[in-house]
Formats: C-alpha cells, sequence, structure tokens
C-alpha cells in the first residue's frame, strides 16, 4: 500500500503529498510523519499536494497553524479542488508553483471557449483577492482595489470595477471588459494594458474593447438604440 | 455569564487601533461591565502605557501561556475602574511565543467571568494578526479616511471573511470635518462605499488625544471631549444601545447622510 504522506525535496521547498483517505486519518499521518523527521524538516518551506481533498477555510488554516507552531511554514497548497485553491488564495498562500502542476498540462489550452464556460463570482472581490479562470468571467459586486480578476474571456462586473481586470488573458483581442463604473487601477485585454485618466466624469456603465490596437472605454449602449 | 471576544483590528499600522481598545475598553468599564483588555501586539506593546499601567507589570500574556503564571496574576486592575483589566503582551518576545488556539484558551477562560474581552491586534496580517482574529466573535476594523489605511482595510475584512467569520464592522478613526469640506480628505461616506460594511462609530481628530495617549489616561475619560463621547458612543452600540451618531462641527448633514445609508444597506 501507498503511504499517505510523501515527502519530497525540490527547488522551491518540500513537496507533501497526501494521498486518499478521510481527512482527519491523513491529517494525523502527516502529524506522525512531521514528528519522524523532525530534524530533517526543521525550518522547512512546505507545498501541500492535497489532491482531491476538499478543505475549508478553517481546517486548512488550523493546518497552517499547527505547521507554523512546529517551526514549518506552509506556502503554497495545490489542489484538484477549484474551492480548495480559492480558499487556500484568501487565506494568502500559493497554489502554483513554479514547476507546473501535473494536472495543469492536460488542461485544454487552445480549444475555443464556448459560451457557457463561464464562472460568476456573487460578492464583493476585496483587496488580495485574485481570481482567474479559463472561460468567461462574470461578478455581481465590486472588484476592489487590490483584487485582480483574470479571464481568459470576457469580464461582466456588475458593480463598480476599481481593482486590475484582465480579459483575454491568453491572447484573444475581441475579449471585452464591461463594468457598471468601469475605474479599475489598470486594465489588461489580451496583450495590451491601459490606465485610465484619472479624472471621470459621471459614472456610467461601460465597455472597454481593442480598436486599432489600442484599448478604448465606451459608454455602454443596448444593442440597436 | 458569557463574554463576547471583540477584537480590533486594521491592516496598517499606527491608525489607533491600541488607542481605540483603551477608550472603548474604558468606556465600557464605565457603564458598569466587566472587561478585560488583551495586548495581542507580542514585542511591540503599547497598550498597557496608552492605560497607564506599564509600571504594573509583572506577568504577561506570555507567561499565562507558557505556565508560569495563572491567569488571574496577569491580570492588570485599572487604578480608577475597578472593572477593567489589562493582560499585556510580552516585550521580549515575538509574535510566534503565542499560538491561535493559545489565544482561544486564555479568551475561553476570562468569557465566565467578564462582559467583553478586547483584543488589540497588531498591524499586518501574518501570524500576530492571526492570534488576534482566532478568538473572535466580533471583529472592529478600524480605519483612517486616508486610501491606504482603506486599502488595507479592504484586505482585512477579506481575510477576516475567509477564515468563516462574521462580517466585520467599522470605525473610522481621525476624521478632521474641515480637511473633509475642503475637499483634502475621503468623507466618510466613500470609506463607506468601498468597503460596504456596518459602521459602528466616526471619531474626529482631536489633538486631545494624543496628550491623553502620553499621560496614560483615556480621553473617553473626558466629558467633554468629542473624540471622547464618539468613543463613548461606540462603547453603547457595543452593548446593543441604538445611539445617533454624533454631529460633528459645522456640517450638520453628512452624518445623518450616512446613517441613512447604512440603514438603506439592510445592515
Amino acid at each position: 500500500m501507498p503511504s499517505k504522506v510523501q515527502i519530497k525535496g525540490i527547488r522551491e521547498g518540500l513537496l507533501v503529498t497526501l494521498g486518499e483517505g478521510d481527512w482527519p486519518e491523513i491529517n494525523h499521518a502527516l502529524m506522525e510523519e512531521i514528528e519522524n523527521q523532525a530534524d530533517f524538516l526543521a525550518g522547512a518551506k512546505l507545498i501541500l499536494d492535497v489532491e482531491n481533498h476538499i478543505l475549508n477555510a478553517a481546517t486548512l488554516g488550523k493546518l497552517r497553524d499547527t505547521l507554523s507552531g512546529k517551526g514549518l511554514s506552509l506556502w503554497a497548497v495545490l489542489s484538484n479542488s477549484p474551492t480548495t485553491e480559492q480558499t487556500a488564495q484568501t487565506l494568502g498562500l500559493a497554489t502554483r508553483i513554479h514547476q507546473p502542476h501535473p494536472d495543469e498540462e492536460k488542461r485544454p489550452t487552445d480549444t475555443p471557449i464556448s459560451g457557457d464556460e463561464a464562472l460568476l463570482i456573487r460578492r464583493t472581490l476585496r483587496s488580495g483577492h485574485r481570481v482567474e479562470h479559463h472561460g468567461h468571467m462574470t461578478v455581481i459586486g465590486d472588484v476592489n482595489p487590490g483584487a485582480e480578476i483574470i479571464a481568459r474571456g470576457d469580464i461582466v462586473v456588475w458593480g463598480c470595477l476599481r481593482g486590475m481586470a484582465h480579459a483575454g488573458a491568453e491572447g484573444d483581442e475581441d475579449a471585452v471588459v464591461c463594468a457598471l463604473d468601469l475605474s479599475p487601477t489598470q486594465l489588461r485585454i489580451a496583450g495590451q494594458i491601459a490606465v485610465p485618466p484619472d479624472e471621470r466624469g459621471e459614472r456610467l456603465p461601460e465597455i472597454a474593447l481593442i480598436k486599432d490596437g489600442m484599448v478604448v472605454a465606451e459608454s455602454w449602449k443596448p444593442i440597436g438604440s | 455569564m458569557l463574554g463576547k471576544s471583540i477584537t480590533f483590528t486594521s491592516g496598517k499600522g499606527g491608525v489607533g487601533k491600541t488607542t481605540a481598545t483603551a477608550n472603548i475598553g474604558t468606556a465600557l468599564a464605565t457603564l458598569g461591565k466587566k472587561v478585560v483588555c488583551i495586548d495581542a501586539d507580542i514585542g511591540l506593546r503599547n497598550l498597557d502605557v496608552v492605560l497607564g499601567l506599564e509600571n504594573r507589570i509583572v506577568y504577561d500574556l506570555v507567561d499565562v501561556v507558557e505556565g508560569r503564571c495563572r491567569l488571574r496574576q496577569a491580570m492588570i486592575r485599572h487604578k480608577r475602574l475597578p472593572e477593567l483589566f489589562l493582560i499585556p503582551a510580552a516585550q521580549t518576545r515575538d509574535k510566534t511565543a503565542v499560538s491561535p488556539s493559545d489565544m482561544v484558551r486564555v479568551c475561553d477562560k476570562l468569557r465566565d467571568e467578564h462582559d467583553f474581552i478586547l483584543i488589540d491586534s497588531p498591524a499586518g496580517i501574518e501570524r500576530g494578526f492571526r492570534n488576534a482574529i482566532a478568538p473572535a466573535d466580533e471583529v472592529v476594523i478600524i480605519t483612517n479616511p486616508e486610501i491606504s489605511a482603506v486599502r488595507d482595510a479592504d484586505r482585512i475584512i477579506g481575510l477576516v471573511e475567509a477564515e468563516e467569520k462574521e462580517t466585520p464592522t467599522l470605525i473610522i478613526n481621525r476624521l478632521n470635518t474641515s480637511m473633509v469640506q475642503r475637499g483634502d480628505m475621503i468623507a466618510a461616506e466613500d470609506v463607506l462605499e468601498l468597503l460596504a460594511i456596518k459602521l459602528i462609530g466616526v471619531v474626529p481628530e482631536d489633538e486631545s488625544v494624543l496628550v491623553s495617549t502620553n499621560r496614560g489616561s483615556p480621553i473617553a475619560l473626558e466629558e467633554k471631549s468629542k473624540a471622547g463621547q464618539a468613543f463613548r458612543n461606540i462603547a453603547s452600540r457595543l452593548t446593543g444601545e441604538d445611539v445617533p451618531f454624533l454631529e460633528l462641527d459645522g456640517d450638520s448633514g453628512f452624518l445623518g447622510r450616512i446613517s441613512k445609508i447604512i440603514r438603506s444597506g439592510g445592515a
């Protein structure tokens, strides 16, 4: 039977891979392994590959604190679950290391995006939040300064966009960004980077797109009017 | 009795967390509540100075956690308010001397005999911050009407929400009404629009706060001070009382408008 916890050294630190099983059991096995190898592990930077385990913020936070109590710093969590990845990100942990995650290679990168591949976020994204999606993205709420949203397709913000938005992140120059109030710190579409002017007039819904190689913002009008 | 633990935090340093903790603690004690203030800023303690209790420290939070004394021994009684206690931070150690679960354990012990446990968080988002929010039933964010402080407050709100705590409430500290009127300072409404959380107090800028801080006698004890009144009102609101917002100098309309925003926000 393969061991529940595997530890191997990589350039970025120690990669700890957790096997299948109940979380309490795996957690216990991890702690045991850490006790056993206390000398070898002292002061190490850990990258935890939790594979298919789904961890909530409380569990992940507790784990991080327990590890730091043992002198280990948890800096990255790799996961197959987007929920766990997002939880890790909000806790300020990295979810990618330099070495690509094995699953990342399997992700389709050159298939066209169909209209239904969109991510809906129904909350305000605050400073420090970063959401990446390989399709379109819709936010119902605000995107505050210091938050970053990155989509391969279009971005729609039903609220105020004050943070950084990157549409067409893999080079799609037809991608657009629209918001009820388009006041981003910075706007990127495909390879173009734009900084909006400081002074803005009335807050109106706007759409940003690439025209003649430049990012421009236009007030949004329903088609046909 | 099951006391409520409230953590005061901000992300950015120097916005008035310690001042707010000391003053709100003092005001709650004046209202007859049993209050313990915990300084979670290990290595950079200040709450003892602001409360005027620096020279009475024998044991501190780290001594409690490491079992060198009983909890009771580390609690310093305030000189004028017998129901106000301080558990000071250790000055010679750092944040790693205490863990989030230690903080939860200490607070759970205090809950039985006190109405309020106020925790003064250190600046930053690292271990010290996590120690401070771990035991919190309620988190109060302190900010100044200043872009960098508001940005950090926004980040902190996100982190508190990520820990699956209730949405925090907000205190805007050091608001200078005449600067707002001249357009040189962000108005309270604009801070609220961005942060979109419930406001529980606006404290006006007041030089006498600095004087009282240096003297170790919280401004909340001074009847005439506007800032003191603002802190007393916040304390009353924390006890569940509905206190109208202070009308600050000159601009009679704008705080009225804030309270309208809050009501329409359903908070």
